[in-house]
């Protein structure tokens, strides 16, 4: 007595990977149940870019059509790829995790033979194909009324395919890294508010980067901020040379891999902690 | 099973503290306690010691505080022992090597297996993707489970609409998909009504008969104790109270035993053989009396009077386990530093 019908005989990924496709899978179906709200969510999200698009352009045009030589329609085109960008960097965040610890739902994941990072990465991941979808009509709607100037090259379509990706990770390492401080403190929130504003002004997403004072701009060189925001959009609204765009894909790469080194070893110290102290 | 192999799970002296802040209530209090905090050690597990075989069921009972959650948690490997040794199928659960964890449960009152928007059928998917569950042993231990719980037309159901009773099945049919030997139960048949607790106390005798798991389970119900647990540790303020047999432990602690006697002349008054628990009017007669008692006083009452029938009964086994906890002086006061 078979009570659940088998599904389509397909070939299964095994290991890892099947665990990623099957969360991804779950979380598109979730997701897609609150399509309504992810919209509305999504347009809500609007106002941000819109704001900074509305300023920039009104200071373009008072100061003849361009700041430092971005035009408005190139900053229309930086605001609207901003808001894939943005959504793209939508990550579980240190918010979670105080939630996760207070309510006990962490040792429910610890008592599972995978990582918990995985389940964050996958899930979220899944998300952003539903995101990316109800993406292109807000997109369609925002260039018809912006009207942005696209010059766009076929490896920089690859390239930031990759690169939205690549900020995603990024960004998810960091803020997995700094939401395990629960372990130690319980309230993270403090923290990630210095985070966020830090970012703010040094990933790219207040402002282009270009038009950061040079004391800024060096410190933004130094910190990861930019290539979970600036960068990705540079790659299809701005104009990167060949090598630039190269160069833009292995620092995302070595800020990957340096967060998920701390991520090794913040959750080494943490889950110690964490099953020292109980809860 | 050969009869010298390692138990399932042996613990030995095993001893958990825990360091909690404390301050006295009030403004002044919190204002010092930025300054200068002060602690107090409290011994959650304090030395506790039992094996559990393979195939066995144990339950593990004790009042709210006994160190029972505690324990399971030192077991499952979420928490750190203090001191004492735990090894679990031969590991040692601290470690949460996945070896470890695909042999295991953890099912918690509210920690959730299944995914609060999709149904349960794809929650399954889900747990056969994290235990790496081979195709065809995932869908004959599914559809077994689905079909010792009776949640056929259910796991198709958002688990949100769910019922509460529902939704416990299937989470107990999605922590065991993976089939583990050892399965960790805290209050697995909690709030839930008298034909739910029927059903998964059923289906956990099924599990362990079918695949000889052995079960640790703490119940507040004592009807789930007596029909799954052939054997049970009772632990109090962190210390074992007893390790027996179900009877052994009613034969021990219970004080009392009640007669019951029924007369045919009809409501007589038998105060005088010892306390009256109930008294109907056609002449049937509850009687508790000292256990050392019992017999003389039913000898007695056969002696006095026309007897129609008379039972001798031990005390139900709530009482027992409440005489237990009585039977125990008060917990040493914690140390403080």
């Amino acid at each position: 007595m078979t009570a659940v019908d088998a599904p389509p005989r397909r070939r299964r990924l095994s290991g890892l990977p099947g665990f990623y496709a099957v969360v991804m899978r779950t979380a598109v179906q979730t997701q897609f149940q609150y399509r309504t709200a992810n919209y509305l969510y999504m347009v809500g999200m609007i106002a941000e870019p819109v704001i900074y698009l509305v300023v920039w352009s009104a200071v373009a045009q008072a100061q003849g059509g361009s700041v430092q030589g971005i035009t408005a329609g190139e900053f229309a085109a930086y605001y609207i790829v901003w808001t894939l960008v943005r959504n793209m960097n939508i990550v579980f965040t240190p918010y979670g995790w105080e939630e996760r610890i207070r309510q006990g739902e962490l040792s429910g994941l610890l008592v599972r033979p995978v990582h918990p990072i995985h389940y964050d990465l996958a899930y979220f991941a899944g998300w952003k194909f539903v995101v990316i979808l109800l993406w292109l009509p807000i997109a369609a709607v925002l260039s018809l009324v912006f009207r942005p100037t696209f010059d766009v090259r076929g490896v920089e379509v690859l390239v930031f395919v990759a690169a939205i990706w690549g900020a995603y990770l990024i960004r998810s390492m960091l803020l997995w890294a700094l939401g395990m401080v629960t372990f130690w403190t319980t309230r993270v929130s403090a923290l990630y508010e210095l985070y966020f504003t830090a970012e703010l002004l040094l990933s790219g997403r207040l402002l282009p980067l270009v038009l950061l004072p040079a004391w800024a701009a060096t410190i933004a060189d130094w910190t990861p901020f930019q290539y979970t925001f600036g960068y990705p959009i540079e790659v299809l609204a701005g104009d990167l040379t060949t090598g630039q765009l190269w160069t833009g894909l292995a620092l995302q790469a070595v800020w990957i891999a340096a967060g998920a080194l701390l991520v090794a070893v913040v959750w080494r110290f943490g889950i110690r902690r964490y099953s020292a102290v109980g809860n | 099973m050969g009869g010298d192999r390692a138990p399932a799970i042996r613990v030995r002296e095993l001893r958990r503290t825990f360091r909690v802040a404390e301050r006295e209530a009030g403004l002044a209090a919190s204002v010092r306690s930025l300054v200068r905090r002060t602690h107090r050690d409290v011994e959650a597990v304090a030395g506790v010691s039992f094996d559990v075989a393979h195939g066995e069921v144990v339950g593990f009972l004790g009042a709210n505080g006994a160190g029972k959650t505690t324990t399971l948690k030192m077991l499952s490997g979420l928490l750190h022992p203090t001191s004492g040794e735990v090894a679990v199928l031969g590991c040692t659960p601290a470690r949460r090597e996945r070896e470890f964890l695909r042999q295991i449960t953890l099912v918690m009152g509210n920690r959730n297996q299944l995914q609060w928007d999709i149904p349960a059928a794809d929650s399954f998917e889900m747990n056969r993707a994290i235990y790496r569950i081979p195709d065809a042993e995932f869908r004959r231990n599914r559809d077994e489970l689905v079909e010792l719980l009776e949640i056929g037309d259910l796991v198709r159901k958002p688990v949100r609409n769910l019922s509460l009773g529902e939704r416990m099945k299937a989470e107990t049919a999605a922590a065991l998909l993976h089939r583990p030997q050892v399965l960790f139960l805290d209050e697995p048949t909690i709030g839930l009504d008298v034909t739910a607790q029927k059903r998964i106390r059923a289906f956990l005798a099924e599990y362990n008969r079918r695949t000889g798991a052995s079960i640790l389970m703490t119940s507040h119900y004592m009807a789930d104790v007596q029909a799954l647990c052939s054997r049970v540790v009772v632990i109090d303020a962190g210390q074992v109270l007893y390790d027996g047999g179900l009877r052994a432990l009613t034969t021990r602690f219970a004080a009392h035993q009640t007669i019951t006697v029924g007369l045919p002349e009809g409501a007589v008054d038998l105060s005088g053989y010892g306390e009256v628990v109930e008294s109907t009017p056609d002449g049937r007669t509850s009687l508790r009396v000292p256990k050392a008692q019992a017999s003389a006083v039913a000898a007695r009452l056969l002696a006095a009077h026309r007897v129609s029938d008379l039972t001798i009964e031990d005390p139900p086994i709530e009482d027992v386990i409440e005489q237990v906890f009585a039977s125990r002086p008060a917990p040493t006061a914690p140390v403080t530093r």
